[in-house]
């Protein structure tokens, strides 16, 4: 009997300490024809050093223009189960919280419908199912639909909000993360699933600024969690942290990227006029440090992959924002961006390229938002904002 | 201006630009609420009939566009 493996480069990806989705993949392809040629076709393009996959084209839901992204194989005749193998994206819980019941029920069904094979979450906070047949589209879609299930966006649509778990189980969340993006959802599904945008557009709320769902890098409104006020100091906790061997100077005060803070060997300062809310010296100091004072949220707009013009990250568009619902300052807002958005952007313009390409001015003209430095993106560098010869004349 | 009359204007406009340009859905309701001086959203609403009766489906090719689904 052979011992030798059919998969011998993907079986390199099972060596080591961590998880690793080829053996789950093998799991899969044990008792499932989709699974084992996609295990199949992935070592070929391992092998070849290229991949074996087109994607988009037709398929859908009636009535969706976004949720389902079609994906084939090149290679059908080799791989006949992989020839058709959409992807799914269902829309995630506020938080991804899940109950285990609704986990088994979203496997059941895929392993009755699909490959067997998900993945939780994809970048852009979906569900994702991966690998079904056209045929099979609409009846996934009706036993999802008819347990409460919806699908996600994709294409040139609003893509499915996502959150922190926020005050859930986050004792530092200044805004409601998964009322907001629960009612965001609520409120723009026509935009979620008929595509009408230039590009994708992301949102994704943090409840502070730690940003544990990575808003600024990755979503073209990031609404992140703030604060008016100051930070309440317990200087006795602040000694019993010393105490405990941290370097406060070190891992605290020099860290802070605005300088804020002075130690001087028994008690901490902190100016708060300085104060950028970056969260550093709290996340690191829990018992001693805590904001105060208002609750909201700072608006970012324009992060993005590499695509046009590179990664870039987001940069502030309302520093200071009441978020409490229903959200109607909010959603005025990025209904005036969208609007902007559509009348200047390109095909396939984020908005952030957009707005870096025509200048804040126009844009922050067009939205109704007062210029502030805390928009300005790089200091001391572009101050992302151009003047008008007016601006200069006496008045 | 009658709802059957629209979605019958914004099927002529889909079905001319076939094999010459590929139409957003803002493209749609830019160009049918600028001919006929209906407001977009109402555009939008009769774009979404002939979407949710099959008439005209959504594609992707790098974008979302709206087309006239092939008779195979």
């Amino acid at each position: 009997m052979s011992t030798e493996s059919d998969t011998p480069l993907l079986d390199e990806l099972e060596k080591g300490p961590f998880p690793s989705f080829v053996s789950e993949i093998k799991k899969a392809a044990a008792k499932n024809k989709m699974a084992l040629d996609e295990l199949k076709q992935l070592e070929k393009s391992y092998r070849d050093k290229r991949g074996y996959w087109k994607h988009g084209g037709i398929v859908g839901i009636r009535g969706y223009g976004s949720g389902i992204i079609g994906r084939h194989s090149s290679l059908p005749q080799e791989f006949p189960g992989v020839a058709d193998f959409h992807t799914v994206r269902v829309n995630s819980v506020s938080g991804f919280f899940y109950t285990s019941d609704s986990l088994r029920q979203i496997c059941d069904i895929w392993d009755r419908h699909g490959s067997g094979l998900l993945n939780m979450h994809g970048s852009t906070g979906d569900i994702i199912l991966l690998g079904t047949s056209t045929e099979k589209l609409e009846p996934v879609f009706a036993e999802f639909s008819s347990r409460g299930w919806d699908l996600g966006g994709s294409g040139s649509s609003l893509r499915t909000p996502s959150c922190c778990i926020g005050p859930a189980r986050c004792e530092w969340a200044n805004i409601d993360t998964l009322d907001i993006i629960y009612n965001l959802t609520q409120e723009f599904q026509d935009e979620m699933h008929r595509p009408a945008f230039p590009y994708k557009f992301k949102i994704k709320a943090a409840g502070c600024a730690v940003d544990c769902i990575g808003a600024i890098a990755r979503a073209d409104c990031s609404i992140i969690g703030t604060w008016r006020g100051h930070i309440v100091v317990d200087q006795s906790a602040v000694a019993e942290y010393a105490k405990q061997g941290m370097d406060i100077q070190a891992e605290i005060v020099n860290l802070c990227p605005t300088g804020c803070m002075v130690y001087d060997g028994r008690e901490l300062y902190i100016n708060d006029e300085d104060c950028s809310r970056c969260m550093h010296c709290i996340s690191r100091m829990t018992k001693a440090l805590r904001p105060a004072g208002e609750k909201g949220a700072t608006i970012l707009i324009g992060s993005k992959a590499p695509f046009v013009i590179g990664a870039t990250l987001s940069w502030v568009l309302v520093p200071f924002m009441k978020l409490e619902p229903p959200y109607d300052e909010f959603k005025a807002l990025l209904k005036k961006i969208w609007e902007y958005w559509d009348e200047h952007g390109k095909n396939r313009e984020r908005l952030g390229e957009l707005v870096i390409r025509r200048g804040m001015r126009e844009f922050l003209e067009f939205v109704g938002v007062k210029p502030s430095p805390q928009q300005v993106k790089e200091p001391r560098r572009d101050p992302f904002f151009y003047w008008k010869d007016e601006d200069f004349r006496r008045q | 201006m009658d709802k059957e009359e629209l979605k019958k204007r914004i099927f002529e406009l889909v079905e001319k630009s076939v094999g010459k340009k590929k139409l957003k859905s803002s493209d749609i309701q830019k160009i049918i609420s600028a001919d006929t001086g209906v407001a977009r959203d109402y555009v939008k609403s009769a774009l979404r009939n002939l979407v949710d009766d099959g008439t005209l489906i959504y594609t992707y090719f790098g974008g979302s566009f709206v087309e006239i689904p092939s008779k195979e």
